[in-house]
């Protein structure tokens, strides 16, 4: 919103104030300021003048050769306006001045020397009509600068609407020029307003509210005998300084109005609009709003009617057909207030948002409306003294905002701020805020002014507010908690999460990676993924992607075909959040997941297999102690990129905490025939309810230790997993430990079969063991594992 | 007896100066001092001679030992030295500009910007939680003050589900369940929380909007917990995580979760305050929104508000990264282009 501060000098006194300075003030106690206009500066000399003689330029239909009387010497000048006549009142700008950014030299304009410029209002940026020359109606000594008369001159500042979103108080002038009171310690001056009590005795306008759920209040009265069309010049530099345009005189003054105190009016043509009713229609209906858009009115929004049919839909625009016309000369004038968020709704339902609906949305004070009629007659009889007035004040006030009454003390106060605030000093700041005092000592009870008491202000923390902004938070002595210092209760979860995360990219230098916590559609489809239905989006803007992921899976698969082309190695995994399901509360089922993906084209596809494998033990490792177990599961198969054969379920301890698999080939096929893929989940939350095994420290042998490798001939069949059973089963105190070192499998030297070649540690913590010792307890494993017909090769 | 000593000496002196390597050496070692050597020998005949003899005998041929033994450990550094030399001269210079093809792995950038931060708040105490990204429409808007028919409510902004749910829209709707989780704090232990997460606007993206992008909030909360305690916070904190020491200035701000609330900004880096075009030549960049907790919300999450006072603040981590890194287009983040991401290795 656009603020001049001439118009606040009308009801604070600024004089002594630097106003950047206020500004700065401004911009910390109530709302940001974004930028601040100097208006005025670039009109240099531009003075009064009559034109005395008109005729036509020599090469030009258009321009004609004029002479300017400013009261000093009679000047020359080409003219290009059309309505251009022998005793016209106009500006004219000298030699050496200058109109916005054009100096005023003496040019010759299509060959005739022109020493000056008779300006139009657009020129001067006092409207946006370039029409034609302005007339000046006034009657001002030739010669006298416009500067005079014209407030040509003045700082505009732009305060950021959105600060201003909660304060319904801030949104004319005169609610800024309080706060700059308060921030001054000045006085506010009282608005001037006509007294609308004489009339009561003329007959009521004849007003129903039949919805009384949307209105708050509704406030009328007519005039006749308006003759004035136009607002005067200062008028119309204000609305144009602060983005409104000027149109004719009643539209400017309730512009005016709503720029002045913030309450939206409007101006019915009095011989269109007898009667009014405020009502919602049962059946949609059509309505031709005074933009010239033929709209249709829903059942929901409230309308302003006549008689017979709408005439404005109600706080946010009047209709075209009742609208006040040239040959208007009496007004019914509406001061109304709406329920915020009726006015709101129908306004978005509608797309269609005006100064007015977005103020009304913001929650005005009802009271406003009989202190803007009254405003709005004052400045009109001043402009147009025959005004005539044709009824009584009609005001039905259907609800009331209930008084607020807040108690507090200085303790208080004092507590939430940290500082010392002076009784004296809140009392002050609350009063020139419009607040009604009542204090004893350092207890106050006070009464919130209805301004402020539609929303904004209702509890104590917003008496904080009030005193500590006007204080000002610069002025704050700022200083630590009085607390006890207690070590952090850190979160193991928390830990565990970065250190997976570190380790996945240092160790096995994978890529951390972000996506959507929706499927891509699109691209599952073009890669041949199938996901199962899963929980929706209803409203979302990119309509495909509608679904939310269950499993993290798709969408890495799909980075990695975003990024084959570009390397032929790949290893990324995203900690992420997927809804599997719904509990059977109805919510979702979230779970924080790991997804890993490694991919290459240089590694064989079991090499990727392990290589991931062993990432997963090493984190499970690293943040468990727990070595993890690799199982069958067909519960896995149900995802058409799980492969069918090597796929395996992740298990610590007896908790199912995720899978591995192979990329199925035929979704390999889609994205590269020749890149090898691998791709685990792990269920971070599952895996969090398995609890880390304590490091437990062993004594190790002072005796050295005997390592004896046997190779093993095994059905080539058979699993790992299988012989270590085997061998786990000869008892031997001092096998301290075995593990696989090579496989060998070659069809020619070893039909269906392979060995495996094991290394087995012997070691006693009492002695050094015998060679025969030894050998006994290899003949011993050897003997029992030929029982299970496996040899030594 | 004495003659063949002399002999021996004489003999060991010519071989030894032969000797080139540690085998040879060795050899000679043996052939004098070995169980068979001419020395040992020597000793072992010394039992042939008369007890007159066999003192002066014995006395030499110790002697000569002891001369063999010192000259073969002299003998030995020489050799060392010569073979250390013919080492060094051998060794192959090695290219060090031959690069190593290793590439190392990255962090996403989001979680690099928030790991310092989460270390920095928890120098000064701060629990780090975490939240749903599915809320329920009570935690992230009743809870925290923001009553059915707000505009903040307005379903445009906001993914819904089917279920009722819907995506969150800021991280304070973890506020609730964190309030929930600890309870009113403990006299003079304020609950300090830090928690960043993962928010959603329904809004079509482009090189300024993402519809995904991340949060990160925090709260105080306890019986003396001031406004002025809140600007020393932030202006302590906000100094580690831009590394300067930044100053912060309050202006009025509205949040329906705070009363008072406050828009935070901190003095321009790269003018120092003078004004520049980064920051509208105001001097001073808005940073983030904070201030007093709501007494509403405080209540709903089971917190006495004529007792308890709190502080919350709340920073766009997206933001950030993109600041730090000078990242132009948002959409970064969740492109899964490794190009890009590959260079945040720290």
């Amino acid at each position: 919103m656009l603020i001049s501060m001439n118009w606040i000098s009308e009801f604070v006194d600024l004089s002594g104030v630097d106003i950047k300075d206020l500004i700065n003030r401004f911009t910390l106690s109530t709302a940001e300021v974004e930028d601040i206009y100097e208006k005025g500066k670039d009109i240099k000399d531009v003075v009064v003048g009559k034109i005395v003689e008109v005729n036509d330029h020599p090469n030009s239909k258009k321009l004609h050769l004029v002479k300017v009387d400013i009261g000093s010497e009679v000047v020359e000048c080409v003219c290009g306006a059309p309505n251009v006549y022998v005793g016209a009142v106009v500006p004219f700008a000298k030699l050496g001045g200058r109109v916005g950014d054009l100096e005023i030299k003496e040019v010759p304009i299509a060959g005739v020397i022109s020493r000056g410029m008779c300006c139009s209002e657009k020129e001067l940026g006092i409207s946006d009509d370039n029409s034609g020359l302005m007339i000046i109606e006034e009657d001002y000594p030739l010669g006298t600068d416009i500067k005079k008369f014209m407030q040509l001159e003045d700082i505009v500042f732009e305060v950021d609407n959105k600060s201003l979103t909660n304060r319904p108080d801030l949104w004319g002038h005169y609610g800024i020029a309080r706060e700059i009171a308060a921030i001054l310690k000045r006085p506010l001056k009282p608005l001037e307003l006509a007294d609308t009590s004489v009339y009561k005795d003329l007959p009521s306008v004849d007003v129903k509210v039949e919805d009384t759920d949307k209105v708050y209040r509704f406030s009328c009265i007519t005039m006749d005998n308006i003759t004035k069309k136009k607002s005067p010049v200062n008028m119309r530099i204000r609305l144009t300084y602060c983005g409104m345009r000027p149109i004719n005189l009643l539209a400017d003054l309730t512009n005016y109005l709503m720029m002045e105190i913030g309450q939206p009016m409007h101006a019915y043509d009095n011989r269109k609009v007898k009667e009014i009713r405020v009502k919602t229609f049962n059946e949609p209906v059509e309505f031709l709003t005074l933009d010239g858009v033929l709209r249709k009115i829903d059942t929901e929004t409230l309308m302003i009617c006549n008689a017979k049919e709408p005439i404005g839909i109600a706080g946010i625009m009047g209709g075209e057909l009742s609208s006040i016309a040239d040959d208007t000369t009496s007004l019914l004038l509406e001061s109304a207030n709406f329920d915020a968020t009726s006015v709101r709704k129908s306004a978005m339902r509608l797309g269609l948002r005006t100064d007015a609906s977005s103020r009304y949305e913001k929650t005005l004070d009802p009271e406003m409306t009989v202190t803007a009629i009254e405003r709005f007659m004052k400045l009109l009889m001043d402009i147009d003294p025959g005004v005539k007035v044709t009824s009584s004040l009609t005001d039905n006030y259907v609800k009331h905002y209930d008084k607020i009454t807040i108690d507090f003390d200085k303790a208080y106060i004092d507590k939430y701020t940290g500082i010392d605030i002076s009784s004296d000093m809140m009392e002050e700041t609350l009063r020139n805020l419009g607040f009604e005092v009542n204090r004893q000592g350092d207890n106050f009870s006070v009464v919130v002014p209805s301004w402020r008491a539609t929303k904004d202000v209702t509890i104590k923390a917003d008496i904080v507010e009030e005193i500590t902004r006007i204080y000002g938070y610069d002025n704050f002595e700022i200083r630590s908690t009085k607390s006890l210092l207690t070590p952090v209760r850190h979160s193991v979860e928390r830990d565990n999460e970065y250190r997976i995360k570190q380790l996945l990219s240092t160790k096995y230098d994978m890529n951390e990676v972000h996506s959507y916590i929706w499927y891509e559609t699109k691209l599952n489809k073009e890669l041949g993924i199938v996901t199962e239905p899963n929980i929706r989006i209803i409203n979302s803007v990119t309509a495909e992607n509608d679904t939310i992921r269950a499993t993290m899976i798709p969408t890495l698969l799909g980075f990695v075909y975003k990024n084959v082309d570009t390397y032929p190695e790949m290893g990324m995994y995203e900690i992420g959040r997927v809804a599997d399901g719904l509990k059977e509360d109805g919510l979702c089922n979230e779970r924080k997941r790991l997804g890993i993906v490694l991919a290459s084209k240089k590694m064989s596809e079991k090499d990727v297999f392990f290589k991931l494998k062993e990432a997963i033990e090493q984190v499970m490792i690293d943040i468990k102690n727990i070595t993890p177990v690799f199982v069958e599961n067909n519960e896995i198969n149900k995802y058409n990129y799980v492969h069918p054969v090597n796929s395996a379920g992740i298990l610590l301890k007896e908790q199912e905490i995720g899978y591995i698999s192979v990329l199925n080939p035929k979704i390999r096929n889609n994205i590269d025939k020749k890149l090898n893929v691998v791709f685990a989940e792990i269920d971070i939350d599952d895996m969090e309810k398995v609890s880390a095994v304590p490091l437990k420290f062993k004594e190790v042998s002072k005796y050295p230790g005997v390592t004896v490798d046997l190779s093993l001939l095994v059905d080539k069949s058979m699993r790992y997993e299988t012989l270590a059973g085997y061998i786990n089963e000869y008892p031997c105190e001092y096998l301290s430990k075995y593990y696989l070192i090579d496989i060998f499998e070659d069809e020619k030297l070893l039909p269906g079969k392979k060995s495996m070649t094991v290394r087995f540690e012997f070691v006693s913590m009492e002695r050094t063991l015998e060679g025969n010792e030894i050998q006994s307890m290899v003949d011993g494993l050897l003997a029992s594992l030929k029982d299970k017909n496996i040899e030594l090769r | 007896m004495l003659e063949n000593l002399e002999k021996i000496r004489q003999q060991f002196q010519e071989e030894l100066k032969a000797v080139n390597s540690k085998d040879e050496l060795e050899k000679i070692r043996v052939a004098y001092l070995g169980k068979k050597g001419l020395v040992t020998e020597a000793l072992k005949n010394l039992r042939n001679l008369s007890n007159e003899e066999k003192k002066t005998a014995g006395m030499q041929v110790n002697s000569l030992k002891n001369e063999i033994e010192a000259a073969i450990v002299e003998h030995q550094k020489v050799i060392e030295e010569k073979e250390y030399q013919r080492e060094i001269e051998n060794a192959e210079k090695y290219d060090f500009t031959i690069p190593s093809n290793r590439e190392p792995g990255t962090l996403h950038p989001i979680t690099i910007v928030q790991k310092k931060i989460e270390d920095i708040f928890k120098t000064m105490g701060f629990i780090i939680e975490d939240g749903l990204e599915i809320q329920t429409e009570y935690n992230n808007f009743e809870a925290v003050n923001i009553p059915k028919n707000h505009p903040a409510r307005d379903m445009q902004d906001t993914y819904y589900l089917e279920n009722g749910q819907l995506l969150k829209t800021h991280t304070s709707a973890a506020q609730n369940t964190i309030m929930r989780k600890y309870g009113p704090p403990k006299k003079g232990e304020p609950l300090k929380v830090l928690f960043p997460g993962r928010c959603f606007r329904n809004e079509n993206i482009d090189a300024s909007h993402e519809n995904t992008f991340f949060q990160l909030e925090g709260m105080m909360i306890g019986e003396d917990i001031s406004i002025s305690n809140l600007i020393y916070f932030m202006k302590v904190l906000l100094s580690e995580v831009f590394e300067r020491d930044v100053k912060v200035r309050l202006r009025p701000g509205f949040f329906p979760f705070v009363e008072p609330g406050f828009e935070l900004d901190i003095n321009c880096a790269i003018c120092g305050g003078s004004g520049c075009p980064t920051c509208k030549n105001s001097g001073w960049l808005e940073l983030l929104p904070c201030g007093m907790i709501h007494p509403n919300v405080l209540a709903m999450g089971g917190i006495d508000p004529d007792r308890y006072i709190g502080f919350a603040f709340g920073l766009g981590l997206t933001r950030l990264a993109m600041m730090k890194y000078n990242i132009k287009d948002i959409r970064l983040f969740n492109s899964g282009n490794l190009k890009l991401l590959k260079q945040f290795t720290r």
